[in-house]
C-alpha cells in the first residue's frame, strides 16, 4: 500500500486494449476482474501502480492492467519489484507469480522479499501444474499427481506456499481462490497492510488440473469446506454448526459442533490476526496430510506489520548522509593527497 | 600510469645508491599482514612521490594453515624515478617473513637481489613445513643472492616490552617492525605512517604505541645497526609527473568513484545492486560510504536479484548498476537479457578472475571476453568497455554510463583481479572537465491519440525511458518479443526481423559514438601492431618501447571498447603487417579481430593467474623481426620468474 491521494476510477480504467490470451475458462479471468474490481476501491492511481510478474500463464498478467506493467524472467518478479520500490518508494507495487514461477525456480527471491518486507502485494495464483509449459507437475502438486513428466504420478512431496510464506518471516499471509466474491475483500486488506503482504490465490487450469480444487474452491456448493478466517470473530464454517477448538492434549486444532449458535460453549477460538502461531496452524488445515479432513482455512490469516524493507533502507540512506554534502570534487580527493607543482618536481604532503 | 610527462625507460637497478626503479616483494603467511604492509609501503612511495605499481596475490583462504607453502601471501610493488606500468618483472628485494615464503618467492629473485629473512621463523617445525631439510640460511643454497638474516620476531618483541602485550599481540607487530626498516632502506618519512596508525588504533592507544615502537625499531635498526654488506640506503627520485594533485587509488575504487561520478553526469540516483563474490565485492564496499550521491545499494540474495533488481531501479528512473565476477556473470547472463529486449539502462561490472568455474577467485585473468561480447541466449548484443589500469576504470566506469543512458542498453565494463586489486598514482581529476550527459524522461505522450510509444525509435534507433509515476503514460513492457513502438507482445515474423535488426543496429551505431581508436605508442603504420585490451597495457607498453629503442617498427594499439569496436580500428590495422595479440586467455580477442576485419591476428597467450612479464612480450615481439621463418607465434610459458601461485 502507498500514502497517494486516493483516484476515482473504475473498473473499466483499469482495462488494456490487448486481448486476453488465457485459455477459455481459465481462473485467471476471474482474478483479473477481482483485481480490477479492488484497485478502484483501494483508491489506487494507474500511473502509480506497478504490476510486475515472472513467467507462465499468471504471469502475463501485467499486460491486461491499464497501469505500469513490467513481464520479466522465470521467477525474479520479487528482485524486480524490490529495485522499483526502492528506486521510487512512491510506487504502489502488485506482484503476479504463479506456484512454478513463485516457489520453484524463484523461490529463493520469494521467501528474500518476504523477510525484507518490501512494501508490495504478492498474488501467488496457485493451480498445482505447470501450464504454459503444458502440464508438468509442479512444486504445489499433490503426490502422485500423474503429468507428462510424471505419468506414473509424481513422487515428490509439494510445498505449501503459506506455510512457507510463514516461515521467511512473511507478516501478512491470506488465501483465497479464483472465483470467490470474497477475493476482492482478501486483496482490500492486503493492500491496505504496509509490508509485504502473500496471497495464495487457489486457481483453476481448465486445461492441465481441471477442478483439482472443486471440493473446496466453487462459487456454489462447498460452503460447508471453507473456513473463512476473520479477525475478531470465532473460527466458524459449515453454516456456523461448526468451529475450530484448540485440543489442549495435542496441541492442535480440532472440530467441534455448535449446538444453537453457542460457539463460546463449543470453545470455538477467535480469531487473531496478530497471533502467529494460530497462523501456522490455520495455514496447515486440510493441505497437510494429517489434517485432511478440516476445511481450507482462507480468508487473512495472518497480519501483523512490522517496519518496511524500503523504509529502513531510506533511513539509513538519511543517516548515513546527515550533513555530508555531495561534493564530487571533494569525493575524488578523499584521503591522503600530495599535490605536484608546476614545473617543479618536488612534493609536498598535503593533508 | 598515464599522467607522466616524460617518455624515458625504466632501467635496470645497478646497486647504485640512487636506482631509477626498485621491485620490492614482501612475502609471509597470511596472517603476518603482508598486504597491509605492502598498501602502507605503496602509501609512503606515493608520498615520496615516486611513480608506482603494485601487485598484491594472495591465496584464496582467509587464513591458511601457518607456516604452509600454499598459505603464502605476498604484495609486489615497483618503483622509480621515471614511469611505472607494470608491478615489475623480478623483484630485487625480498622480504620473507617465515620459511615458506622464502621458498615460493625467492626463485623470483633477481641473481645479486637482496633476501632480507625473519630467523626467528626459522624453526624446526616452519622448515618442515616448508620443506626443507637443512635452512637454507645456513646451507648455501642461498649463495647467488645477498641474504640479511636477523631476528625480526625477537627484535620486534623487545621493542614492545614495555606495552605488556601477549605473545601473540607483541609478534603482531612484526610486520611494523619490518616496515619501519623498509622505509629506511627506501629513505621515507614515517609521519603519514605513525598518524595513520594513531586512526587505526584510535579505540586501543595501546595497540598504536606499540605498532609504532616496533616501526620506530625497526626503522632504527636500519639506521644504527652496524651492518656491512648488503644492506644500505637507496634513494629512488621523484618522477617528473604532471602538475596537479594526485592520491593512490585502487582499480575497485576508480570503479566506484567513475560510477558515481557517471550518475552525476546523467543527473540520476544510482542503484546498486550486489552479491559478496571476490574480486568484485570491494566496489559495493566503496560504494556504501557514498550514500549522499544519491547512491542506493542493496546486497541482494544471489547474483541474480542483484541484477535484478538494477534492472527493476533502472526501469522506475535510477541508474542500475550491478557488478560480479565471471561465475557471478554467467548467473545474471538471462538478466542481460531482459535488459536487452526491454531496452533498459543498465552498468554491469566484470571484475575477471582466473576460470572456468570457481577457477582462481584471487588471480587475474582475461577469460570472460567471449562471455562480455557472446554470452547470452539470442542475439543479445550489448556495449563493452575494458579498463586498462586502475585509473583508467575511472574514465570506464563514467563512458559505460555514458554509453547506458544514451543508448539505452545494459553496457559491461570489463577489470580483473589485477586492475581490481593494484594500486597506482591517480591525478585527481575535476569533475567540471567532464561534459554532461543529462537524460531527459519522456513527459508527455509521444504517439498519436495522446498514446505513449514506449519503443518508437529516435534517429539513432533509441527508445525513450519512461518512468512509472509518470501521468497518462502508462504501458506494458517485457521478455517476449514486442510490436513496433507500442512495445505490445507480438512475435510476428516481420516484427522478430525488424526489432531484432533494430536492436543491433544501435548497439552497432555504439562505434560511430566512441573516440577514434589511436595507437598508445608507435606509429600508425609499422611491421608490427601489438593489440592489447584490459590490464596487459602495463607490460604491453612497456616492451613495446624497448623494442623500439632497438629499432623494432612496432606499435601499440590498446582497444578499450571492445564492443563494438571502433569504427576505425580495422582500417588501422591494415597498416601493419602483423598483428600480435597477448591476452590473458586462450585468445578470445584475437577471435574477435578476426572475425571483424578478417585480420590475422596472431595470439600470444598466457593463464597461469601472473600478468604477462615485460621479458615475456619482448621476447615474443623479438620473434618477429629475427628473420626467422614461422617464429612469429607463441604461447607463454608458465614464467618462474613471476610470483608463484603458492600452491607450486
Amino acid at each position: 500500500m502507498n500514502d497517494m491521494t486516493p483516484i476515482t476510477t473504475t473498473l473499466k480504467d483499469w482495462e488494456t486494449d490487448q486481448e486476453v490470451r488465457w485459455c477459455p475458462g481459465c481462473g485467471d479471468y476471474a482474478i483479473l476482474k477481482a483485481v480490477q474490481r479492488t484497485l478502484p476501491q483501494i483508491g489506487a492511481d494507474p500511473k502509480n501502480t506497478v504490476f510486475v510478474s515472472g513467467i507462465g500463464c499468471s504471469s502475463r498478467f501485467p499486460y491486461y492492467v491499464e497501469s505500469y506493467g513490467f513481464h520479466t524472467i522465470h521467477g525474479r518478479a520479487p528482485a524486480f519489484a524490490t529495485g522499483i520500490k526502492l528506486a521510487n518508494p512512491d510506487l504502489d507495487v502488485w506482484l503476479v507469480t504463479g506456484d512454478g514461477d513463485g516457489m520453484s525456480i524463484g523461490g529463493n527471491h520469494t521467501m528474500h522479499v518476504l523477510r525484507r518486507n518490501l512494501d508490495c502485494q504478492i498474488l501467488l495464483f496457485n493451480n498445482e501444474i505447470y501450464g504454459l509449459t503444458k502440464g508438468q507437475f509442479s512444486p504445489t502438486s499433490r503426490l502422485g499427481t500423474p503429468s507428462p513428466s510424471s505419468p506414473l504420478g509424481s513422487v515428490d512431496r509439494p510445498a505449501s506456499p503459506c506455510a512457507f510464506a510463514l516461515g521467511s518471516g512473511a507478516r501478512f499471509v491470506a488465501r483465497g481462490f479464483d472465483v470467490s466474491k470474497k477475493l476482492p475483500d482478501v486483496l482490500v486488506a492486503a493492500h491496505k497492510h504496509k509490508g509485504a503482504a502473500f496471497i495464495e490465490i487457489f486457481q483453476n487450469c481448465i486445461v492441465y488440473n481441471k477442478d483439482r480444487f472443486d471440493d473446496f474452491a466453487k462459487a456454489k456448493g462447498v460452503d460447508s469446506e471453507q473456513l473463512w478466517c476473520e479477525d475478531g470473530e470465532p473460527l466458524l464454517f459449515d453454516g456456523g454448526t461448526k468451529g475450530l477448538a484448540l485440543c489442549v492434549e495435542t496441541l492442535t486444532l480440532k472440530i467441534v459442533d455448535v449446538i444453537d449458535g453457542d460457539w463460546k460453549a463449543a470453545g470455538v477460538v477467535v480469531h487473531n490476526v496478530k497471533n502467529r502461531g494460530l497462523a501456522h496452524m490455520l495455514v496447515d488445515l486440510r493441505v497437510s496430510p494429517a489434517f485432511a479432513d478440516f476445511p481450507m482455512a482462507l480468508g487473512v490469516l495472518y497480519d501483523d506489520p512490522r517496519p518496511t524493507f524500503e523504509g529502513a533502507i531510506a533511513e539509513e540512506k538519511a543517516r548515513a548522509s546527515q550533513g555530508k554534502v555531495a561534493d564530487l570534487g571533494k569525493l575524488l580527493a578523499k584521503g591522503q593527497t600530495w599535490t605536484v607543482e608546476e614545473k617543479d618536481a618536488s612534493h609536498g604532503l598535503m593533508e | 600510469m598515464a599522467t607522466i610527462i616524460a617518455e624515458r625507460d625504466t632501467a635496470k637497478t645497478d646497486g647504485t645508491d640512487s636506482p631509477e626503479a626498485v621491485v620490492v616483494r614482501f612475502a609471509g603467511d597470511s596472517g603476518d599482514g603482508m598486504q597491509l604492509t605492502g598498501g602502507q609501503f605503496t602509501l609512503s612511495t606515493a608520498l615520496a612521490g615516486n611513480d608506482l605499481a603494485t601487485f598484491p596475490d594472495f591465496p584464496a583462504e582467509i587464513r591458511a594453515p601457518q607456516g604452509t607453502l600454499f598459505g603464502v601471501s605476498a604484495f609486489q610493488i615497483n618503483f622509480g624515478s621515471s614511469e611505472i606500468t607494470t608491478a615489475g618483472d623480478a623483484p630485487d628485494v625480498l622480504v620473507a617473513m617465515n620459511p615458506a615464503a622464502l621458498k615460493t618467492n625467492v626463485q623470483a629473485l633477481k641473481p645479486g637481489g637482496l633476501v632480507i629473512a625473519d630467523t626467528g621463523e626459522f624453526t624446526k617445525r616452519n622448515l618442515d613445513k616448508a620443506k626443507y631439510e637443512t635452512s637454507p640460511i645456513d646451507d648455501g643454497s642461498l649463495a647467488k643472492w645477498d641474504v640479511l638474516a636477523f631476528d625480526i620476531s625477537a627484535l620486534t618483541l623487545e621493542s614492545v616490552k614495555e606495552f605488556g602485550l601477549g605473545n601473540k599481540e607483541a609478534l603482531r607487530c612484526k610486520n611494523m617492525w619490518t616496515l619501519g626498516l623498509a622505509l629506511w632502506m627506501f629513505d621515507r618519512d614515517r609521519a603519514p605512517l605513525i598518524d595513520w596508525l594513531r586512526t587505526k588504533f584510535a579505540k586501543n592507544p595501546v595497540l598504536a604505541d606499540a605498532n609504532i615502537a616496533a616501526l620506530n625499531a625497526g626503522h632504527a635498526y636500519g639506521e644504527t645497526a652496524e651492518i656491512s654488506g648488503p644492506l644500505r640506503k637507496l634513494h629512488v627520485d621523484p618522477v617528473a609527473a604532471e602538475a596537479g594533485v594526485y592520491r593512490t587509488i585502487t582499480g575497485a575504487e576508480a570503479v566506484s568513484l567513475g560510477l558515481v561520478a557517471g550518475a552525476q553526469l546523467a543527473g540520476l540516483p544510482m542503484f546498486f545492486g550486489g552479491y559478496p563474490i571476490t574480486p568484485a565485492s570491494a566496489i559495493l564496499h566503496h560504494l556504501v560510504k557514498m550514500k549522499e550521491f544519491g547512491v542506493t545499494t542493496f546486497q541482494a540474495e544471489d547474483e541474480i536479484a542483484a541484477i535484478c533488481a538494477a534492472i527493476g531501479a533502472s526501469y522506475a528512473g535510477s541508474l542500475g548498476v550491478t557488478s560480479s565476477s565471471g561465475p557471478g556473470i554467467a548467473l545474471k547472463g538471462e538478466a542481460m537479457g531482459l535488459a536487452v529486449m526491454t531496452e533498459l539502462p543498465l552498468v554491469i561490472v566484470n571484475s575477471q578472475r582466473g576460470g572456468p568455474s570457481t577457477g582462481l577467485p584471487t588471480k587475474t585473468e582475461q577469460s570472460d571476453l567471449y562471455q562480455a561480447v557472446y554470452g547470452r541466449n539470442g542475439d543479445a548484443s550489448l556495449p563493452v568497455v575494458a579498463a586498462r589500469s586502475p585509473s583508467d576504470a575511472f574514465e570506464c566506469a563514467i563512458e559505460a554510463c555514458r554509453i547506458a543512458t544514451q543508448f539505452m542498453t545494459p553496457v559491461m565494463l570489463l577489470t580483473d583481479g589485477y586492475i581490481a586489486n593494484a594500486a597506482e598514482p591517480w591525478k585527481v581529476p575535476d569533475p567540471a572537465n567532464y561534459a554532461p550527459f543529462p537524460v531527459e524522461f519522456l513527459e508527455e505522450a509521444n504517439g498519436p491519440d495522446g498514446k505513449p510509444l514506449p519503443y518508437k525509435r529516435d534517429e539513432n534507433g533509441v527508445r525513450p525511458w519512461i518512468k512509472p509515476g509518470t501521468a497518462g503514460l502508462m504501458h506494458r513492457i517485457g521478455g517476449i518479443e514486442k510490436g513496433i513502438d507500442t512495445g505490445n507482445i507480438d512475435y510476428a515474423p516481420d516484427v522478430h526481423q525488424t526489432q531484432t535488426d533494430a536492436r543491433k543496429d544501435k548497439v552497432d551505431r555504439v562505434a560511430k559514438a566512441v573516440p577514434a581508436q589511436e595507437v598508445s605508442l608507435g606509429d600508425e603504420t609499422g611491421k608490427l601492431a601489438v593489440v592489447g585490451w584490459g590490464s596487459t597495457y602495463g607490460p604491453i607498453n612497456q616492451a613495446v618501447r624497448r623494442a623500439r629503442r632497438k629499432g623494432m617498427a612496432v606499435s601499440h594499439i590498446h582497444v578499450r571498447h571492445v564492443w563494438p569496436l571502433p569504427a576505425n580500428l580495422g582500417e588501422l590495422l591494415t597498416g601493419f603487417d602483423k598483428v600480435l595479440v597477448p591476452e590473458m586467455n586462450t585468445g578470445q580477442f584475437k577471435t574477435v579481430l578476426r572475425d571483424q576485419f578478417l585480420v590475422d591476428a596472431v595470439p600470444l597467450n598466457k593463464t597461469s593467474g601472473q600478468p604477462f612479464a615485460i621479458a615475456e612480450l619482448e621476447h615474443a615481439i623479438g620473434t618477429f623481426f629475427d628473420g626467422i621463418p614461422g617464429h612469429d607465434e607463441g604461447e607463454v610459458p608458465v614464467n618462474d620468474t613471476q610470483l608463484p601461485s603458492p600452491e607450486a
